[in-house]
């Protein structure tokens, strides 16, 4: 086709023109695009380049070794030890299942629990290492090690677990330590980033519990290159994390575990303080039971047997279980009564078996009655009446402040899971709790420890050891953080006058070393270190009149569950006191019977530091007493923790 | 226009067309080329043959290709361009029937040695065709509407069959290259105003109709279009590309965390690093210097064409020079404009530095035809 060149001419010319101006807007764009690039690279540059670390640097938590728990001579209560366990990394497998079973071979592996890790294994990024057996034995280890070759992808790994080499002794004391819980972490304001870390382990009972604080110590850091699916590139600078502080605690490990065998089989409690400075030596709760179970994860088997165990287990008798301190209350009504000024040392009430009071007879234990009582002899031989007669002048709110005074019905400061505050009851207290109108026979129940008077054998051991000392001392179970002893508290005197308190403490004396008293067969005959109590024996149950006329007065004709509960306090020497204990055998009978002997044992092998000399009881006694002694289930004092060495 | 016309003035010929190459043209490909070769080898964490050698071959077979059609003269090839144009069609319509699916779209053409992308290859040949159009339309019809439909109708074909493979890259590219040929050959500048300004209302009406009974678009197109105007609104889902590529770009600061130091790119934080973000690399390990050098090169690319193409005095020439070049710059500006947050991210490689073979080649087959266009000018003795 042939063109006019004046057409030509002119599409060269609109192309040429139209051409350039594309060209200049192309240039213009790429302006745009230059400047978008200088906006970004130079003046976001800060910006970006922190977003960029963001991305790729992980903050990883390192944990921090917990806290150790020794006891006052340095034996170690809770340590940290070394536990091993199987891990596969699947991309390094190759074929999980295959490797798997090979390892079957070797070392024992839990089929539910091989079936979840490759379960997990298909789940996670393939550069995960994921658990198939935990807690597996050095030999198991050394096995997986020497057959490396034959087993890609599998590794031990090492870990830091919570144990107890004294076992069950400190159960209720020390406590046990768990997984974090989502109930943990409801509870908790303000979590620790550490608790999120997988397989991290918290206090749950115990010492390990009150003092978390002080035994978790701070996480480390390590700051880590990821990619961008998350696997460990590098690692670019690591800080290790603070230990958390070691606790000796006043408790000693030889006495609490000769407690703990004296009460072995009986539902008991056993508290014994240093009267001089409140520390807490032993604090035996019956039965106990292996806290190293519940690190390790208890099988519901063995956890509904501690549940369903009718003696229960599990709670801390000793600190939370409250009962009817019975006739260990007396001393209570008696120095409530003197330092008012209502009796004189040397009044006497005169004592048939029982008074009559708004038409109702209340009983003394002695049915033929007591004759003229004066206060030693009250406590001695623990006549009801003389109590009855002097609660009437003195009235139910002065027996409740002394009782205050020395240590009942008042919340102790231990770090222990529970500290009951326990019951001394008023007639605001009665109103209050909606029991109705305080009648005067409550306070007769109450003088003698009975009605709704109920305490702790920890605060009855406070109580005793106020009264073998006049100072209001204060118990205290941890002894020293990280070695820096902590204080003793309430060394204040109690301001009772002490010629008052030197005719209470002749009144225990004579409980066990007086002719005819209560626990008489309980008394010590090693010369300075004879000791005074009090007994107690607590009902359980009202004695019904159908009852009272059928003649079941005696315990061994009900059931266990309706027996009375036994109480004994006591401290020796009786002249300067360096133990006071209290004893409670729950449903065990007879104060007198059930109590003192082990409050006697127990004074005595605080005193030796171990099994006490036959020397120090009686010629009669000692043959039994050696058949018992014998018979105790002791730790051998030379290997505390036995099958540890390699932890 | 007649064979004498050529004859006129004076072209080269024989092996004496070797010197009249648009050599400065080559030159800058060479280095684009190059700093992709560098950027492939990097984003493989310095292994060399999983992408930068075959690049190199392909680039090679590029540029034997580009030589050859460089050879040969330029109306043969306005002659062939309606034959390129409906082979190129028919290539298409084969892979909506037989093509292998890939990556969710029908796209390719397996041919055994090569994996055939017939819409890559339609965008040169549509230029060829439109070119050829108004070498041959009288210069005082291209105004009318007849005269419009027609080369309009040639543009909505090809961009009918790629949308439904579907490729909207590639679709707005063909008919940005095609519009551009279009303005170039003289339609007059009402038609692109009128269809700026449907265009305009469409993109109103879609975004009104948003959340009512009529809404235009479904809702995760909606979606789509939301990460894109606000990529942190869902920062590990459809935003994530965007936000890491833009992370990648601004950390590199004025010269960059030093070749193969990018942790972008190095710790897979980028997604399709060797491929269409692979600018991102470049600008993470660089910086500002050689992100801004790869651009200078590309607009030089742009200079020299339209340079050639302004003192191109035969049409078809011309309007192939420039609609190449456009459709050139159409690659990387969208590219760029894609992993600097300023444009959805639609799949457009950087021409000639992403890894892939038929884009590369078919580009360098195209520069063959500018070169072509270049050497067989009509030349003032």
């Amino acid at each position: 086709m042939k063109r006019a060149p004046a057409d030509t001419e002119k599409s060269a010319r609109i192309i040429t023109r139209r051409g350039l101006l594309l060209g200049a807007a192309q240039l213009g764009f790429a302006g745009v695009l230059a400047a978008r690039m200088r906006y970004m690279q130079l003046d976001q540059a800060d910006a970006y380049r922190m977003l960029a670390d963001q991305n790729r640097i992980n903050i990883r938590l390192l944990p921090p070794a917990r806290g150790l728990i020794f006891d006052r001579k340095g034996v170690l209560l809770a340590g940290n030890e070394q536990t091993y366990r199987i891990v596969m990394v699947r991309e390094d497998a190759g074929d999980p299942e295959a490797v798997l079973a090979r390892l079957g071979e070797l070392i024992w592996l839990d089929p539910e629990e091989s079936a979840r890790a490759l379960e997990e294994m298909k789940r996670r990024s393939p550069f995960v290492p994921v658990t198939i057996a935990d807690r597996v034995s050095w030999e198991d280890v050394a096995e997986v090690a020497v057959n490396a070759p034959a087993l890609p992808g599998v590794f031990p790994e090492v870990g830091l677990n919570r144990y107890y080499p004294l076992g069950s002794d400190f159960a209720h004391v020390v406590g046990y330590v768990g997984p974090v819980s989502d109930y943990d972490l409801a509870r908790i304001e303000d979590p620790d980033p550490l608790l999120q870390i997988p397989r991290f382990q918290i206090g749950k009972t115990g010492v390990e519990a009150r003092r978390e604080a002080d035994l978790r110590g701070s996480a480390g850091t390590s700051r880590v290159e990821v990619n961008a699916v998350g696997r460990v590139m590098r690692e670019l600078s690591r800080e290790e994390g603070i230990p958390g502080s070691n606790l000796q605690l006043t408790v000693n490990h030889v006495l609490q575990n000769f407690c703990e065998a004296r009460v072995a089989g009986e539902s008991a409690a056993v508290v014994v303080m240093d009267p001089r400075n409140g520390d807490i030596l032993a604090l035996a709760s019956s039965p106990s039971f292996d806290p190293n179970k519940f690190v390790r994860g208890i099988s519901s088997k063995d956890y509904s047997a501690l549940l369903e165990d009718p003696y229960r287990p599990l709670p801390n008798k000793a600190s939370q279980g409250i009962y009817p301190p019975g006739s260990t209350f007396k001393m209570v009504t008696a120095l409530a009564a003197l330092e008012d000024g209502l009796i004189g040392l040397d009044d006497t009430f005169t004592c048939r078996g029982f008074v009559e009071v708004a038409s109702r007879r209340f009983h003394c234990w002695s049915r033929g009655g007591h004759g003229r009582v004066d206060l030693v002899r009250s406590l001695r031989e623990s006549c009801d009446v003389y109590y009855y007669e002097l609660s009437q002048l003195v009235g139910i709110e002065r027996i409740a402040a002394m009782a205050r005074r020395l240590g009942l019905g008042v919340q102790h400061d231990l770090p222990l899971s529970s500290v009951a505050k326990g019951v001394v009851p008023t007639k605001s207290w009665k109103l209050e709790t909606g029991k109705g109108e305080w009648v005067i026979g409550d306070t007769l129940n109450a003088t003698i420890g009975q009605g709704y008077v109920l305490a702790s054998p920890l605060q009855l051991a406070v109580m005793t050891a106020r009264i073998a000392t006049g100072a209001a001392i204060s118990p205290r179970l941890v002894r020293a953080v990280d070695g820096v002893e902590q204080p003793v508290r309430g060394l204040a005197p109690l301001d009772i006058d002490p010629a008052n308190l030197a005719a209470v403490r002749e009144g225990m004396y004579q409980v066990v070393n007086g002719t005819r008293g209560t626990a008489g067969s309980s008394r010590i005959v090693a010369e300075g270190l004879r000791m005074a109590g009090k007994t107690g024996t607590s009902q359980v149950r009202n004695i019904t009149a159908a009852e009272r006329a059928r003649g079941v007065t005696s315990n061994d004709d009900l059931p266990w569950d309706r027996r009375d509960h036994a109480l004994f306090v006591g401290y020796a020497p009786h002249d300067a006191p360096e133990v006071a204990v209290s004893v409670v055998v729950e449903h065990g009978g007879g104060g007198s019977t059930a109590a003192a002997p082990i409050a006697r044992d127990v004074l005595l092998a605080a005193h030796y530091d171990g099994v006490p000399p036959l020397s120090a009881y009686p010629a009669s006694q000692r043959g039994t007493i050696r058949t018992r002694l014998e018979n105790l289930e002791l730790r051998d004092p030379q290997t505390p923790s036995e099958g540890r060495s390699r932890a | 226009m007649s064979y004498l016309e050529y004859n006129v003035k004076w072209t080269p010929t024989g092996f004496s067309k070797i010197f009249y190459l648009n050599w400065a043209l080559i030159l800058l490909l060479v280095a684009v080329a190059g700093i992709g070769f560098l950027m492939l080898y990097s984003v493989a964490g310095g292994d060399i043959t999983r992408w930068a050698e075959p690049q190199m071959k392909r680039f090679g077979l590029g540029m034997v290709l580009m030589f050859v059609v460089a050879m040969v003269p330029i109306w043969f090839w306005r002659n062939m361009a309606a034959l390129a144009y409906l082979g190129s069609l028919g290539l298409l319509l084969a892979v909506a029937f037989f093509g292998d699916v890939g990556m969710g779209a029908q796209r390719w053409i397996d041919l055994g040695f090569l994996r055939l992308q017939p819409s890559e290859l339609t965008k040169i040949t549509l230029i060829m065709v439109l070119a050829a159009y108004y070498d041959w339309l009288d210069v005082n019809k291209v105004s009318r509407p007849l005269w419009v439909l027609i080369p309009v109708a040639i543009i909505l074909v090809p961009t009918a069959l790629v949308i439904a493979q579907p490729d909207l890259g590639t679709a707005i590219l063909l008919m940005a290259g095609g519009a551009v040929v279009m303005w170039l050959a003289g339609v007059n500048i009402l038609y692109f105003l009128a269809v700026g300004g449907l265009g305009a209302g469409a993109v109103a009406a879609v975004f009104l109709s948003r959340g009512t009974s009529w809404q235009l678009l479904k809702d995760y197109q909606y979606r789509r279009i939301d990460t894109f105007l606000d990529p942190a609104s869902d920062p590990l889902g459809a935003g994530y590309h965007i936000t890491q590529s833009k992370i990648a770009l601004g950390s590199g600061g004025w010269t960059g965390r030093g070749f193969m130091e990018g942790t972008q790119s190095r710790l897979n934080f980028l997604p399709e690093k060797h491929t269409d973000f692979i600018f991102t690399t470049l600008a993470e390990e660089f910086g500002f210097v050689g992100a801004g050098s790869l651009l200078a090169l590309y607009i030089g690319v742009i200079v020299v064409c339209v340079i050639s193409g302004m003192r191109n005095q035969d049409r078809f020439g011309a309007l192939l020079t420039f609609g190449i070049a456009a459709t050139f710059f159409f690659f990387f500006a969208v590219n760029m404009s894609m992993v600097m947050g300023l444009a959805p991210v639609v799949g457009v490689p950087l021409p000639l530095v992403s890894y892939g073979g038929s884009a590369m080649v078919v580009l360098l087959v195209g520069f063959g035809l500018v070169q072509s266009a270049h050497v067989h000018r009509a030349r003032s003795k």
